[in-house]
């Protein structure tokens, strides 16, 4: 027989191991992917791998900087366009919209944050792609295909909203009526204790809404690579054709295999994007605990 | 006592609906300028339901239906062209549990002038000085102005709110249960600062504890279901109610 405390010792011992095998995949994979980056760190240093603008594998070379730019200028646009829309189409949500409506687009965002990046990406593809080439292009007097990283971000930025909307609607219809009724008792009107109450209580949850944004701005692939048109160069502009280091991964895999050096600079190029979200992750730990005292 | 053109705030046949509930049903009274008025009653008798008609606040209870009227210096609150801001601004409120908004405690004793539009910073530092120490708060946290309101303790959370509320120079302050959640020492401080501002301010105070409003009270209005079972000089009510409910609520037989 064996005693209620020993069941429960041994139902301790059992649940740890989901999370041991969490933590050794994940470290298993920085292994592996550090192990496999060796090559191409012994043959180019560092810099030269970050800040090299030639990406010509064929020719033995492998900079990173144009990959690194295109993933930084359309997280960039993804955000500039996705926060702002983002934050006040949640106030409206939360604190505006008669309850109807409200139920009715809360459901919606939640199917929006359900849809496959691939669907987005066709969507892109037949809608944005066109509209950029034929109109907002020749608008800015500039010649395009379409296939940009402008493209990309505006894409990225439509698969961000439901994030940040649902977490911040969330955030601000959890803040206590009474802190509103203070707010209001002392004659600020509706807007006013909106900007000044409700956001303000609410800001831990909305800075977190922007980093987990940002996070899946980064690291998003499939949309990515089907409309920026995936060309490993710097772009010149927004109108540009480039591509991301997720983009730059899932488009060569395969054809790599040949050259011993070219799997290993891709192999580097996923502990880059794995580092880089480590340290995103961490950051948003750290300021979320500096701002929700 | 409703009739009286003094009265500061008078309702006239006031019956509020939540959804389906009737909550207030056909409440007359009239509260005097001066002194404090203690609306008293058992819990859920809709004492705080009418605290909150009176400035307003009832308004952003979902599904709720006021009928009759409000009086607040003899203009009409829920008239269609009615400021409500300007109402709202009339009538201080002081909650049973304090309120500190997600700021400094600096920044929530000046909220109200901020909103009302004063700028200046040195008319902002000398009102808040000023409200700080009528509160009996200064002295324990002119030193820490800049630190988040919630980091005071609950008694001093709730001087806060109180000096808050003075800041935006009020006529009327509406308090429900404002010691309940407070320690002995913390309701006392609340209870004589309520006393001192009695004679330029009018106040109303909800309480459920007899105690409190015997403590307080210059007028009393009973509340009973909804309804004002009876209302009158403090003196009177507590010493010789008119009404068999009345008297039964005074000697605990119901609460
Ligand atoms: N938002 C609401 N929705 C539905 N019913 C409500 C709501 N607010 C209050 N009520 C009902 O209205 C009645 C009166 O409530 P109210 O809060 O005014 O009572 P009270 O006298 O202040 O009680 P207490 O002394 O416990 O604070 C109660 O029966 C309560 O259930
Ligand atoms: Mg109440």
């Amino acid at each position: 027989m064996i005693s209620k405390k020993g069941w429960d010792r041994i139902y301790e011992r059992l649940l740890t191991v989901p999370s041991l095998i969490v933590v050794s995949v994940f470290i298993s994979m920085f292994a592996f992917l550090i192990y496999r980056s060796l090559p191409i760190l012994e043959s180019k240093s560092l810099g030269h791998i970050l800040l090299s603008s030639r990406w010509n594998p064929d020719r033995g070379s492998f900079g990173l900087f144009p990959m690194i730019i295109g993933t930084i200028l359309v997280t960039v646009i993804a955000m500039v366009i996705a926060v702002p829309i983002s934050i006040f189409s949640a106030i409206y949500i939360s604190e505006y919209a008669p309850r109807s409506v409200k139920s009715t687009i809360k459901s919606i965002i939640d199917v929006l944050a359900g849809i496959p990046s691939v669907v987005y990406g066709m969507c892109a593809i037949l809608v944005l792609v066109p509209l950029v080439s034929d109109h907002v292009g020749p608008f800015f007097g500039v010649d395009t295909t379409g296939y940009s990283v402008l493209t990309a971000g505006i894409t990225l930025s439509v698969m961000i909203f439901p994030i940040i909307i649902s977490i911040c609607v969330e955030a601000f219809q959890s803040v206590p009526l009474t802190l509103r009724e203070a707010s209001l008792t002392l004659g600020a009107t509706k807007w006013e204790t909106v900007k000044y109450v409700v956001f303000r209580k609410a800001s831990p949850s909305v800075y977190s809404s922007i980093l987990l944004g940002f996070g899946r701005a980064f690291g998003e692939t499939m949309a990515v690579a089907m409309v920026i048109g995936n060309l490993p160069f710097v772009p010149r502009s927004v109108f540009s054709p480039a591509t991301t280091i997720p983009a730059i991964i899932a488009t060569t895999y395969g054809e790599m295999m040949s050259l011993p050096l070219f799997d290993s600079a891709i192999m580097f190029s996923a502990l880059l994007l794995l580092i880089i979200v480590v340290i995103f992750n961490i950051l948003a730990k750290v300021v979320i605990m500096k701002y929700s005292r | 006592m409703t009739d009286n053109k003094e009265n500061r705030i008078v309702t006239k046949d006031l019956n509020v609906w939540i959804g389906k509930n009737h909550i207030l049903k056909d409440v007359n009274i009239g509260i005097p300028p001066r002194g404090i008025t203690v609306i008293l009653g058992p819990s859920g008798c809709g004492k705080t339901t009418l605290l909150k008609t009176f400035n307003r606040l009832i308004d952003l209870v979902d599904g709720v239906k006021v009928r009759g009227t409000v009086l607040l210096d003899g203009t009409d609150v829920y008239h269609n062209t009615q400021d409500i801001e300007g109402v709202r601004k009339k009538m201080g409120l002081l909650c049973q549990r304090p309120t500190p908004l997600p700021m400094s405690i600096y920044d929530n004793v000046i909220y109200g002038l901020w909103v009302h539009g004063e700028r200046s910073r040195k008319a902002l530092d000398r009102k808040a000085e000023i409200y700080l120490k009528k509160v009996g708060l200064w002295a324990e946290v002119h030193d820490r102005l800049t630190d988040p309101a919630t980091k005071l303790s609950l008694g001093q959370q709730q001087r806060l709110c109180l000096a808050r509320g003075l800041a935006v120079e009020p006529e009327v302050i509406l308090c429900d249960e404002p010691t309940s959640a407070l320690d002995p020492t913390s309701s006392r401080k609340i209870e004589n600062m309520l006393r001192e501002l009695k004679s330029v301010y009018t106040i109303v105070l909800v309480t459920h504890t007899l105690r409190l409003a015997e403590l307080l009270a210059d007028h009393v209005i009973f509340i009973y279901g909804g309804r004002v079972v009876e209302q009158g000089d403090a003196d009177q009510v507590f010493n010789n109610p008119t009404k068999k409910l009345t008297k039964a609520f005074m000697v605990g037989e119901i609460s």
